[in-house]
């Protein structure tokens, strides 16, 4: 089972081999990057078949990105030990970057208005209808009618991480633990890579992931607290819908 | 996997493509992906209904059928959407079929009414096993809130999905399909 990606393109005249476009674009780096295809680079980097330094320029690049992260990140993120095995699994930035990349094309081809949801992390372009902006509604983690909240969003990118989603796949990775403390992290910020990014880190570290998230300029964070408290940073304040 | 449908772009198509691995590390296999257009109808519909003629897409990879869709009416409007190109879904109610996921099978059964989706029913979600017991008691009304509110007008996009969500996705995506193609 994979990801839905739902691609909702408001303008009018975009032509339609934009889509064919984004999904070979998305089949490439899923070559690419899979962990579960035995053939793709990072397997075969993680088996030891293929040096790093002989891999892709695209696959170096994200390896780096995730290099960075891990040191900006004092550690929390980690692409190459957070798994139980231990094996190199950079798939916490490249859903993010991936959809960017494939979003890209939209923007390329004219596009100004659209949105692509990939698994619950959002690219919201533009506005669906003028005057209007994208409204994003933040599951709620176990009210199971409502969501959460709703937040109005204009040419931004809004990603969560959470429990109920894949919280016993990310943990800490200076103990080993799941993490605590909350439900789910939303990130909202100018690009979807690093939103997804930060919304991952911001889970893993637990109730001192928002006000992380909210170090880096442009992105905020809306969280929702295991005793079922919703906490946002100031930058989402605006966006409350 | 064999693909579906295929993808048109209208004012308020959705293009569901199930594809990625990536961030679901127990799914050992990939199933490939599954590409077609979702419903349209939303109530978040624009004024205008000049979307771009949506044509059959002829991507790479085999099996594409010729693209169901279904051009959105602006939510006061009681007309069937047929415009602007596109194809009415067909009034009745039409049942989805059967997804089989890790925690167990999700069905859906889509109810078209002028058109547009009016009711949205999960007749199958996993609950043979506690986890999935649990995924079930948090997932059916989300998702069936989830499927609806995309015609509510109150909201364009939900963040956060599971994996249920996904094949209730695909199981509505072929009860839609077969409605735009009754």
């Amino acid at each position: 089972m994979g990801t839905v990606i739902s691609i909702d393109v408001r303008d009018p005249g975009i032509p339609e081999s934009v889509v064919d476009a984004m999904l070979a674009r998305l089949e490439e780096i899923e070559d690419r990057f899979s962990t579960y295809r035995p053939g793709s680079e990072i397997s075969r980097i993680a088996r030891g078949e293929l040096a790093e330094a002989h891999a892709s320029a695209e696959v170096r690049f994200v390896l780096g990105m995730c290099d960075d992260l891990h040191r900006t990140t004092d550690g929390w993120f980690d692409a190459r030990g957070h798994r139980a095995d231990g094996r190199l699994d950079p798939s916490g930035i490249v859903k993010g970057w991936a959809v960017e990349e494939a979003a890209l094309l939209l923007d390329e081809a004219g596009a100004r208005n659209y949105s692509c949801n990939c698994g619950g992390d959002v690219i919201a372009r533009g506005e669906p209808e003028p005057g209007r902006p994208w409204r994003v509604g933040i599951r709620h983690p176990d009210r199971a009618d409502a969501v959460a909240r709703v937040l109005a969003v204009r040419d931004l990118a809004v990603a969560t991480s959470g429990t109920y989603e894949r919280g016993e796949h990310i943990r800490d990775p200076r103990t080993g633990a799941a993490p605590t403390g909350l439900l789910s992290v939303t990130v909202v910020g100018p690009s979807l890579t690093w939103a997804d990014v930060y919304a991952t880190t911001a889970f893993a570290m637990g109730v001192a992931g928002p006000a992380w998230v909210a170090t880096h300029p442009g992105y905020g964070a809306l969280a929702i607290t295991a005793d079922e408290r919703l906490v946002w940073t100031p930058t989402v304040e605006p966006l409350l819908a | 996997m064999p693909k579906r449908g295929a993808i048109a772009l209208s004012l308020t198509a959705l293009a569901l493509v199930l594809l990625f691995s990536f961030k679901t590390p127990d799914v050992a296999v990939t199933t490939g992906r599954t590409t077609a257009i979702v419903a349209s109808g939303a109530g978040a519909a624009p004024a205008a209904t000049s979307g771009p003629a949506a044509a059959p897409l002829s991507a790479a990879g085999q099996g594409r059928n010729t693209a169901p869709r279904a051009t959105a009416a602006p939510a006061a409007s009681t007309a069937p959407a047929a415009g602007a190109g596109g194809a009415a879904l067909a009034n009745g109610t039409v049942t989805g079929q059967l997804v089989q996921t890790r925690f167990g099978p999700v069905q859906v059964q889509v109810t078209i009414a002028g058109g547009k989706i009016s009711d949205v029913t999960a007749l199958q979600l996993p609950n043979d096993r506690q986890r999935s017991a649990e995924i079930s008691q948090i997932v059916e009304p989300m998702l069936r809130s989830e499927a609806l509110t995309a015609q509510s007008a109150q909201i364009d996009l939900v963040s956060g999905a599971t994996y249920t969500s996904d094949a209730y996705a695909q199981s509505l995506q072929s009860a839609l399909d077969q409605a735009a193609h009754g």
